[in-house]
């Protein structure tokens, strides 16, 4: 165990090691003393590309044309083609058949009635998961009947459906084509890894200029978010299919087709899931942004809600959204968990027949029992003066301690830290993080590096991007810090896995609104109810992957270093820790990514960083500044997934070394 | 199985169905789509055009859009009509795409706008003097934050609505600091938790809302607007500043997509005579705001009790 370090050429190592921490600390005192004019770039070096971006789509939504057509009338027929699977969805679940408005409304046929619905998805989940989820669907559906949520909730669930759609089949698609063609692949994981990070509203407005206002805007910029999981898991589950099984296909005489149809994708299916399941949550979790842009739902009541301060009706709201969100993934889970393991004929004819029944029956009966179309509204529960109630009274006998903690973290730590990026000559810095791609990954990382921090310095936003860097450092610090020893820790009890898992999926998919404003009630507007936000929300990643990485170290190797007599703490540090490292860093990796992708919600308290620069843009109606700050927010994204991801390299060197 | 749920439904809907009488026929089956943004008193308003619209058997859609972003769907006709754009907020960008002329400025709504700083009142006690802004030079501190302290700390809207609160603070050499919150709902949040410590607060609020209809307090009184206070550095107080003074008040506008004029004009003159008092909008905002009714049932009871009102205003409609 002690020779676990030594590496075959340690000595050259080290030194170069040596000479590279050397440099960086001179770097640094630099930092400290170098005048403040260095701080940004020189006027002359900024490039005007806000105002090309914008000109470019401006005539791109307006004046280009293939052919003859113009580009804006045919993604104006794209959205009218997404448009009606959504408004059909509507009609069924939510709106029934209206005819006429105002003084002359006529309903002619009403909603499928939530009884109904309720009874078929459970029947559902009964037949593919058994009694446990035919419960939750149970309860998920009474809880959105009883607060009066259903008819939002189904409004939300037609526009979301489409995109879940999409994005699976699209996924799947450009998954597969990676697959099969290593050129693909590396252009697909660039675009991908853009598309992750590039925040929403940056591509908001365009989408609007392409695709007009309503609910297929919001399809096709919730498509563009939630599509890279699904591309990602595609090609790693198409990746993991052993090679016996591709040489079995083969000598069975499968053609190409076959092979993708018949063994592959079936053998990929458990993986896929996992995909699957990330679509679903980011799906949902665009339900707020979407409704901004006229989706409506579940969202919109959150938005309406919050915005008298009603913190309570809000959280329910949110609440339902999660409600929508874990029956949605735990169905669709169930239902890849029996394809993968191959039992079929759940579903019975007599069960289709029965399905009919549940929804004809009560849908028909609403004509004379209208509570089973519409639950009345005074049956409906509330729990919202309570949590109203709550926030008060924590506002009331707590705000002084919990201000005293906001002031001394803001004097104490995050003053001083962003004044320190902000201040720092801006070449240094670069220099600095590029030092840090050399020694972790070489020279290509390096240049890389020192590219998208070029571009960064060069659109002008260097200052906002500092501002950026600090608030996602000290977040992911945070999460990882509380988040990884606490996957680490609940891993090794499996009963806290179920109540964990639904407490993850929660913070993921729970509106962040419904929280962050009740933070700033205790925090104020700025950049500590920014952290708070960003803390909560960026830790469900960091407490995933820390559980998934201790659960998946091989029991040889535990066995092992118990009969070889490790202490418990020696079996953590020198076989766990190392075997789960690669895990770990990609949950580091995703816990970043998070972050990231929360600093445009954080603007919403009054932040002064890119994610405020690309909501006011938004706000202002300017294409041009939006993507281009949400593009310096990529190239941070990237910057540190090239360092994470050398780092991750290194590491799984030296382990394999150690094992050598 | 599908098709024959279908028709029972078609069926019974047939037989519960009243036949309205439609004498008015509209000039186009098109589809009028009302802008609506998320602030109460325009859901409320628009649901009411909505009402009258769909009456006369035009085809109405309602579309949740931004504020600020509604522009260039207006420009291209993707909204067509939107019954609420602040002169406070809205004024440079609506009047620039009113020269594209793309757009119609179909008058004014009716209520008066206004927004400026805003005190509870029992930071009365604490800086007297006020509502005067002269006040604030000395009571700073009353206002402070630990972030701030000596200087008072200013809650601003979010950096895109503008407001010059800056160059108010360094024109009027008041000690503040501003602080912009990041949306409006955040920006009361701070509000209502200070309300309920009685705690000290001054902020950016604006009128007409609920805020204050249920928080008792005062503008500040500022050297009143004028078009040369932002314009030129001689004009009041500092003579080398401009803003010096305080925010503009004003109108209130509805809009329109400026084709739409030869596809609906009966619609187009119905929009143009369709107004609404200033305290008459606050109470139904005061409905749906504070006593929680939902905005269809608050805007149709409005209707119901106001149809000699609006059906003089559908004048081309009535024969």
């Amino acid at each position: 165990m002690a020779n676990i370090l030594a590496q075959p050429d340690g000595m050259t190592a080290r030194h170069g090691g040596r000479a590279l921490a050397v440099l960086a600390a001179a770097l640094v005192a630099v930092i400290f003393l170098a005048p403040a004019s260095w701080s940004r770039p020189p006027d002359w070096a900024i490039i005007p590309l806000t105002g090309w971006v914008g000109g470019a789509f401006n005539w791109l939504a307006r004046e280009a044309g293939i052919g003859g057509v113009q580009v804006a009338d045919i993604t104006r027929m794209l959205a009218a083609a997404a448009q009606m699977p959504i408004n059909w969805l509507k009609i069924l679940l939510a709106d029934g058949w209206v005819k006429g408005a105002g003084f002359n409304k006529t309903q002619l046929a009403p909603p499928l009635s939530w009884l109904g619905v309720i009874a078929v998805t459970a029947l559902i989940g009964w037949r593919q998961s058994g009694r446990g989820l035919a419960i939750i669907t149970l309860f998920a559906g009474a809880y959105l009947v009883f607060f009066g949520l259903w008819a939002s909730a189904m409004t939300t669930l037609a526009s979301v459906m489409p995109c879940v759609v999409t994005a699976l089949g699209l996924g799947l698609a450009a998954g597969i084509w990676a697959y099969r063609s290593p050129g693909a692949e590396a252009v697909l994981r660039a675009l991908m890894n853009v598309m992750q990070t590039v925040p929403i509203f940056s591509y908001l407005l365009p989408t609007l200029l392409f695709f007009g206002y309503g609910p297929s805007a919001a399809l096709f910029a919730t498509v563009v978010y939630a599509l890279p999981p699904m591309v990602h898991a595609t090609v790693l589950a198409l990746r993991s299919v052993p090679t016996e099984t591709l040489e079995l296909a083969k000598m069975t005489g499968c053609s190409r087709a076959q092979t993708l149809w018949k063994v592959e994708l079936p053998v990929a299916v458990p993986k896929l899931a996992i995909g699957l399941n990330q679509v679903v949550m980011m799906t949902l979790n665009m339900v707020i942004i979407a409704s901004m842009i006229g989706a409506g739902g579940l969202g919109y009541d959150v938005l309406r809600a919050l915005r008298r301060l009603d913190f309570g009706t809000g959280f329910e709201a949110g609440m339902g959204i999660v409600a929508l969100a874990v029956v949605l993934d735990r169905l669709t889970q169930a239902a890849a968990r029996n394809q993968s393991i191959g039992r079929h004929g759940l579903w019975k004819r007599r069960d289709t027949l029965i399905a009919a029944l549940l929804l004809i029956v009560p849908t028909a009966l609403s004509y004379a029992v209208p509570a089973l179309a519409i639950w009345p509204e005074n049956w409906t529960l509330t729990t919202a003066p309570f949590w109203n109630g709550v926030v008060t009274f924590i506002n009331q006998n707590f705000y002084d301690p919990l201000d005293a903690l906001r002031t001394a973290m803001l004097l104490g730590v995050m003053n001083p830290l962003r004044n320190l990026l902000t201040g720092a000559p801006w070449a240094l810095v670069l220099l600095l993080l590029a030092l840090a791609g050399y020694a972790l990954g070489g020279r290509r990382a390096a240049v890389t590096v020192a590219l998208l921090m070029l571009f960064v310095a060069v659109t002008g936003y260097w200052e906002a991007a500092m501002s950026s860097i600090y608030l996602t450092a000290l977040a992911v610090a945070f999460a990882l810090a509380v988040g990884l020893p606490f996957g680490i820790w609940a891993a090794s009890r499996p009963k806290l896995h179920e109540p964990v898992q639904l407490a993850l999926d929660t913070l993921q998919t729970l509106p962040t609104l419904v929280y962050l404003l009740p933070a700033v009630m205790l925090f104020r507007n700025g950049d500590f109810s920014a952290l708070v936000a960003i803390v909560f929300y960026a830790i469900a990643p960091a407490i995933r992957y820390g559980m998934a990485g201790m659960a998946h170290v091989p029991s040889e190797r535990v066995e092992a270093a118990a009969m070889s007599g490790c202490t418990p703490w020696q079996t953590f540090r020198f076989v766990r820790l190392p075997a789960a490292l690669p895990t770990l860093i990609l949950g580091i990796n995703q816990t970043v990514m998070m972050a990231l992708s929360m600093l445009v919600i954080a603007a919403l308290v009054g932040t002064r960083e890119l994610g405020q620069e690309v909501y006011t843009s938004l706000a202002r109606g300017e294409t041009g500044p939006g993507i281009v700050a949400g593009l310096c927010v990529a190239a941070i994204a990237l910057v540190a997934d090239i360092l994470l991801k050398s780092g991750a390299a290194r590491a799984a060197r030296h382990e394999g070394e150690a094992h050598a | 199985m599908k098709k024959l749920m279908t028709s029972a439904m078609l069926a019974l809907g047939l037989m519960t169905s009243a036949t309205p009488s439609m004498a008015f026929e509209p000039e186009s089956t098109q589809t009028i789509k009302l802008m609506v943004a998320d602030w109460s008193s325009m859901l409320i308003d628009t649901e009411i055009l909505n009402i009258i619209l769909s009456t006369y058997g035009y085809n109405v859609e309602t579309v949740v859009a931004d504020d600020s972003a509604r522009y260039p769907g207006f420009e291209t006709g993707d909204l067509t009509i939107a019954l609420e754009t602040w002169q406070t907020t809205q004024d440079k960008a609506f009047n620039a795409s009113l020269a594209t002329g793309k757009i119609l400025d179909m008058g004014e709504l009716g209520p008066h706008a206004k927004e400026e700083w805003w005190y509870p009142s029992y930071m009365e006690e604490k800086c007297p003097g006020l509502p005067d802004w002269k006040a604030l030079k000395n009571c700073a501190e009353a206002f402070s934050s630990p972030e701030t302290a000596p200087k008072g700390r200013y809650l601003g809207a979010p950096v895109s609505w503008g407001g010059f609160d800056e160059e108010r603070v360094k024109a009027l050499d008041l000690p503040f600091e501003v602080v912009h919150a990041g949306t409006e709902a955040a920006m009361f949040a701070e509000l209502q938790s200070a309300y309920e410590r009685k705690a000290p607060i001054i902020l950016w609020v604006y009128q007409p809302h609920w805020v204050p209809s249920v928080f008792s307090g005062s503008f500040v009184k500022f050297p009143p607007y004028e078009e040369a206070c932002y314009a030129d550095p001689a004009w009041g107080e500092n003579k080398s500043a401009t803003h010096d003074c305080g925010k503009p008040e004003g109108w209130i506008k509805k809009m329109a997509w400026a084709e739409g004029e030869k596809v609906w004009p009966c619609a187009y003159d119905i929009v143009r005579k369709f107004t609404m008092d200033g305290k008459e909008l606050g109470d139904l905002v005061h409905e749906v705001d504070v006593k929680g009714r939902p905005v269809n049932e608050v805007a149709m009871e409005w209707a119901k009790n106001n149809e000699s009102k609006w059906r003089s205003w559908a004048a081309c409609a009535a024969n």
